[in-house]
């Protein structure tokens, strides 16, 4: 790590001090011409639930995959500002995004099993990394901690596209945990689901928790609130042309929603907006 | 009532719907059944036609060709004019031998070339060019593949040779190969592939661990069809393996460098020929051709059924 990039951001400048695993700052964010993000500063702490709330189109799963560099994938992106991933800046020129999502995992809206066995998809990231121990236990327990375990230990040789969409998801969950990451995105994990399975991925969640730090997109403000220890709540600016979105507030779940200080705020989890 | 719409009658406010039963029913008195009907009937018979000749040509392979097929046929090497009996076992070798060195040069290549098509560099201008090039080759008149190995590797290395052959099959082969990979490919769903990558996988191992199994059996595909087409090919095969009345060996071993028959040739060679016998044998060939595209076929939707499951 000697030769990583410090990050000039002055709140974390010797690493996690406070706590922060991830301190995100986007100045400007764009995709090709269309710019869709400013100035939004977040620091996700170490071992909370970080939750982004706001209206559709407005950056959440932007910010969340900036994190992780995933945006790297689509075309014309650009990107200013920095993320810092325990005090080194993961956009730096000498950073392998690669190894940057072997750290930090994630959760994709839509389960995306991959066309093989229940065990290899959970095995995947261990033969990313050339894990040479016992597979079979890591497994056993990655699915355990993603709460499928007893519905899949007869048939792990099954394909994981034979199981059902809220298994499938805690397939995806199970694959993402199996290598230990440090922090876990997850971008509106329960959108598919039904209340019973969403309800397991919560309390999953907050299982998780005292093992991974987690950083979750939900339109769901209830969620938030049941599940999140810090909300960030984003939202549009439209008045400079554009459709840009930025970050209006951010701070304790508690207070976000019983006391907000920004208008936006209180008319958005009030309900206020279409 | 226009008979022809089939809206539910409006019933006036307060009334409760009439149904009229035989409106449900299929009638063919209504135009729109009766076209429909028509319109079947026309379906299954051009389908008929389309199959006629397919099946004859199956049946009269059966009927000629199986009269002569024995082991002897299978085994033995290929009858001088007036002699009887004989066999094409040599022709047998040398295509399985021609179409597998064609394979292992254009499998390998293919996909590679598919990948840089699909993964790397989609919208680069080499891409471009050799997608188009590709598409070209597929159409190219087999002959000029056998043109171009003949000035390539028979004129250089000084003879007609199986490997020459291999060469020139494999040039018709690789088109194909490469276009139905990188369709194969480019099909796997990019949630699959974003899943990979947000597990930290390289792009090396997205494409090796993801992408390729997930696209295999479409791969596959790809590969049966042009297996079939080079088993089949003869035109290449004149100017670079040309036909030989011996096994592919010298002093006891397989000797690549030699020329070698085939079955395609065999049956053109033989065919034509004034001799009872000959025609028998190129009749066996042809049906023992057909017997081993269909075998590899079948082999490889059991392989593909087997990966996915
Ligand atoms: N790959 C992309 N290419 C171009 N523009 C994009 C891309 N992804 C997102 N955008 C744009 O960026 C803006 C923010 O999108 P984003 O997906 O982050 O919204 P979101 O807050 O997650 O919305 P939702 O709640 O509907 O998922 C939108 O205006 C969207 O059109
Ligand atoms: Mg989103």
């Amino acid at each position: 790590m000697s030769l990583a990039p410090q990050c000039s951001l002055n709140s974390v400048s010797n690493g996690d001090k406070d706590g922060v695993v991830i301190d995100c700052d986007v100045r400007e964010l764009y995709y090709g011409k269309f710019k869709a993000v400013r100035d939004t500063r977040i620091a996700i702490e170490r071992g909370k639930i970080t939750a982004f709330i706001g209206p559709s189109g407005c950056g959440k799963s932007t910010v969340l995959r900036c994190l992780n560099r995933m945006n790297d994938l689509v075309r014309g992106f650009r990107f200013e500002g920095q993320v810092c991933f325990q005090g080194t800046d993961i956009y730096h020129n000498s950073i392998d995004p690669v190894a940057v999502r072997r750290y930090i995992g994630m959760v994709f809206q839509q389960p995306n099993p991959f066309a093989m066995s229940i065990f290899r998809n959970v095995a995947f990231g261990l033969k990313l990394n050339g894990y040479k121990g016992d597979k079979a236990e890591r497994v056993e327990n990655a699915l355990r901690r993603a709460a499928l375990w007893d519905e899949v230990k007869d048939k792990l040789h099954d394909s994981g596209l034979s199981l059902s969409g809220g298994q499938q998801q805690r397939l995806c969950i199970a694959r993402a945990i199996a290598t230990q990451p440090q922090v876990l995105l997850m971008d509106e994990p329960c959108s598919a689901l039904d209340p019973i399975a969403t309800r397991r991925i919560e309390d999953l969640m907050l299982e998780l928790k005292q093992n991974f730090t987690i950083v979750i997109v939900t339109h769901n403000l209830q969620q938030a609130q049941r599940v999140a220890d810090k909300t960030g709540f984003l939202y549009v600016d439209t008045t400079q042309g554009g459709r840009t979105g930025y970050l209006v507030e951010y701070g304790e779940t508690r207070q976000i929603f019983e006391d907000p200080v920004e208008k936006y705020t209180q008319d958005y989890i009030s309900g206020r907006f279409s | 009532m226009n008979e022809t719409v089939f809206s539910a009658p409006v019933s006036p406010v307060g009334e409760p719907v009439r149904i009229d039963i035989s409106q449900l029913e299929k009638s063919l008195r209504r135009p729109r059944s009766a076209f429909s009907f028509v319109l079947s009937v026309l379906v299954g018979l051009m389908t008929i036609t389309a199959l006629v000749p397919l099946f004859s040509v199956i049946f009269m392979l059966l009927v000629r060709g199986g009269k002569k097929l024995s082991m002897s046929a299978l085994t033995e090497l290929p009858p001088s004019a007036f002699e009887l009996g004989g066999g094409f076992g040599n022709a047998i070798a040398g295509t399985v031998i021609m179409v597998g060195i064609a394979a292992l040069i254009s499998v390998p290549v293919g996909i590679i070339a598919a990948v840089f098509l699909a993964e790397v560099a989609p919208e680069s201008r080499l891409a471009k060019v050799v997608r188009m090039c590709a598409k070209l080759m597929t159409d190219f008149p087999s002959i000029l593949a056998g043109v171009f190995a003949y000035g390539a590797v028979v004129l250089i290395t000084g003879g007609f040779s199986a490997a020459a052959g291999g060469i020139a099959l494999s040039i018709l082969m690789l088109p194909t190969v490469m276009l139905t990979a990188e369709e194969a490919i480019r099909m796997v769903p990019s949630k699959i592939r974003e899943a990979a990558l947000g597990m930290g996988a390289t792009q090396v191992q997205t494409v090796w661990m993801v992408l390729l199994p997930t696209a295999f059996p479409g791969i596959l595909t790809g590969i049966m069809l042009a297996v079939a087409r080079a088993a089949g090919e003869t035109a290449p095969l004149l100017f670079t393996a040309l036909f030989s009345n011996y096994w592919l060996a010298s002093d006891g071993k397989i000797d690549l460098m030699q020329p070698t028959a085939s079955l395609a040739v065999l049956i053109y060679n033989f065919s034509a020929m004034p001799f009872e016998n000959q025609v028998e044998l190129a009749w066996a060939a042809a049906l023992v051709l057909v017997l081993m595209v269909l075998t590899v076929n079948l082999t490889g939707q059991a392989l593909s059924r087997n990966r996915t499951e």
